[in-house]
């Protein structure tokens, strides 16, 4: 392992806290001692060939999975939580597959998002912001979800997450399966967001470049560890991402 | 005018089968599971209400109690038995619904008995006389009380925060969790609705009916079709649908001489699988499109 920067380049306190967590499903253990930070405000993209475990480290943070370790969100041990518990806290997960409540329409999907909170006119202003940002779930808004496309269905469920105010917003490979022409936009949208509402973001992705494009801190998984982590811009130019990428 | 009566008595009848039907579709629309054991849960909260009345409770009363205890019986059946399926197949969570009919059966018979029981009527025993046709009281209660039953379910599950929690919840459990939604509690508190409104049911057919363990075994198959019938997302749909039942198996059995008595069960159970054959999704079902 290789640490390639001793000090974080990001220089707000890590809103998230993972240390030498193990996690799995059942009886195999995928995660053998991982350990990231998420600055607050800041994007951290989570890299690594496929199996390598991006999405059990997104589960574990949010409970999905069984985790032994260190998590810590905002200072407190999160580790024992359910997921219901964790997303109360503040910690949006946009799981792959998007998790699309298929027989409700468009506006209720984004509505459950906002289910846990009381000021309606907070809750009335911020769906009119999604449908700002995914022109196209404006137009669907009374469709059931289910019958939109992959792209609009990848929004709603960016939507329904941002319905929730997170504080850390975890993203899991929000760019499969979609056309490039879709993804840029949506990547776009996730850059404003950063950008305005300095919203901070896990972010797992397949297309290195467009994460390392807009995180400022990327970590490398392989086999359930960190290999390599340091700033976005510096990993971009090295040959082990890559390798560390495909897994050779 | 015997066309009317017999329009009217298989409204009657078709508003037994749609008070079952829409505790179905409650349940389903609040948990996601087809309950087999709906009927039999209802049941068992008619004998509860028998036995308070029985004790010297008036009948409005015993059934008020009784529907709250049964959102406790419901809530409790899902934390004990249901919670261990969930996670499972929906073939796994049917097979556990048959086997809690049999155990809510067999508990029904061990603490009251096989034997008929008289259930004092809901409302009062007069009838009704209009132009030659006769409706009863009870029958126009039953009728009344599911109308309202429909209403109070369409505003629950479309217009409240509760409704789309239960959803939600329905759709998607994992999903849901992860927008904050307490799954296990939501998952009770539906089959606490369900099982209130099953024991609204059982009150109001058992006058009728007389109570036993059996009791609603038969109106079990008819409320299953309405049910589908209906879509089975929507409340409105299994009602509806539970009247076209009652009153089609009236009329066929009157002027369909070849059907009579003997056949007339056959009737809208032939009429169902014509219906989903042309609309799968049922009369008033949203069809589901999933794209990925």
């Amino acid at each position: 392992m290789s640490e390639l920067v001793n000090e974080r380049s990001a220089t707000a306190a890590p809103i998230l806290e993972v240390a030498g967590v193990v996690a799995g499903y059942q009886r195999s253990q995928v995660l053998h001692g991982v350990d990231l930070d998420v600055a607050g405000g800041g994007v951290t993209a989570l890299l690594g060939a496929n199996g390598a475990g991006k999405t059990t480290t997104l589960r574990a943070i949010s409970g999905m999975v069984w985790r032994r370790g260190t998590i810590r969100f905002d200072g407190r041990d999160i580790s024992r939580l359910r997921p219901d518990q964790v997303a109360r806290l503040g910690i949006a997960h946009v799981p792959q597959g998007r998790g699309t409540l298929a027989r409700l329409s468009t506006a209720e999907n984004l509505m459950v998002g906002a289910l846990r909170r009381r000021d309606h006119p907070g809750v009335r202003a911020d769906l009119q912001s999604c449908y700002d940002l995914f022109p196209a779930l404006a137009y669907r808004r009374d469709a059931v979800a289910g019958s939109l496309s992959g792209g609009e269905q990848q929004m709603l469920a960016i939507g329904r997450a941002l319905m929730s105010r997170p504080r850390l917003l975890l993203l899991d490979e929000p760019s499969l399966g979609l056309a490039p022409r879709v993804s840029l936009e949506m990547f776009r949208v996730l850059r404003d967001l950063r950008a305005e509402r300095g919203l901070t973001m896990l972010l797992v992705e397949q297309s290195v470049g467009v994460a390392l494009d807009i995180a400022d801190n990327a970590v490398v998984l392989e086999t359930g560890r960190v290999t390599l982590r340091g700033p976005a811009a510096e990993l971009a130019g090295m040959d082990e991402v890559r390798r560390a990428y495909l897994g050779s | 005018m015997r066309a009317v009566q017999q329009v009217i008595d298989g409204l009657a009848t078709g508003s037994i089968y749609g008070a079952l039907a829409l505790a179905l579709v409650l349940a389903h629309r609040a948990t996601g599971v087809v309950n087999f054991a709906q009927g039999q849960m209802a049941v068992f909260s008619t004998f509860f209400a028998w036995s308070l009345v029985k004790a010297g409770l008036g009948v409005i009363p015993a059934v008020a109690v009784t529907v709250a205890a049964s959102l406790i019986l419901g809530a409790t059946v899902e934390r004990v038995v249901m919670r261990r399926f969930e996670r499972e197949s929906p073939m796994i969570t049917i097979v556990a619904t048959v086997g809690l009919l049999l155990l809510l059966n067999g508990m029904s018979s061990l603490i009251w008995g096989y034997d008929l029981k008289a259930f004092p009527p809901v409302f009062s025993g007069g009838t009704l006389r209009a132009g030659g046709a006769a409706v009863s009281i009870t029958a126009l209660g039953t009728f009344l009380v599911l109308v309202a039953a429909v209403l109070v379910l369409y505003a629950l599950m479309m217009r409240s925060r509760l409704g789309l929690a239960l959803r939600a919840v329905a759709d998607n459990p994992d999903s849901s969790a992860l927008s904050g939604l307490p799954v296990g509690y939501l998952l009770m508190v539906g089959w606490g609705l369900a099982a209130g409104l099953g024991a609204i049911a059982g009150c109001l057919v058992a006058p009728k009916l007389y109570l036993d363990p059996n009791m609603l075994a038969g109106v079990l198959v008819y409320a299953l079709a309405a049910a589908v019938l209906g879509g089975f997302d929507s409340p409105l749909g299994a009602v509806v649908a539970a009247w076209i039942i009652g009153v089609s198996e009236n009329l066929a059995a009157t002027y369909i001489d070849l059907i009579g008595n003997d056949l007339r069960i056959s009737v809208p159970l032939l009429l169902t699988v014509l219906v989903l054959l042309l609309r799968p999704q049922g009369l008033f079902g949203r069809r589901e499109v999933v794209r990925v």
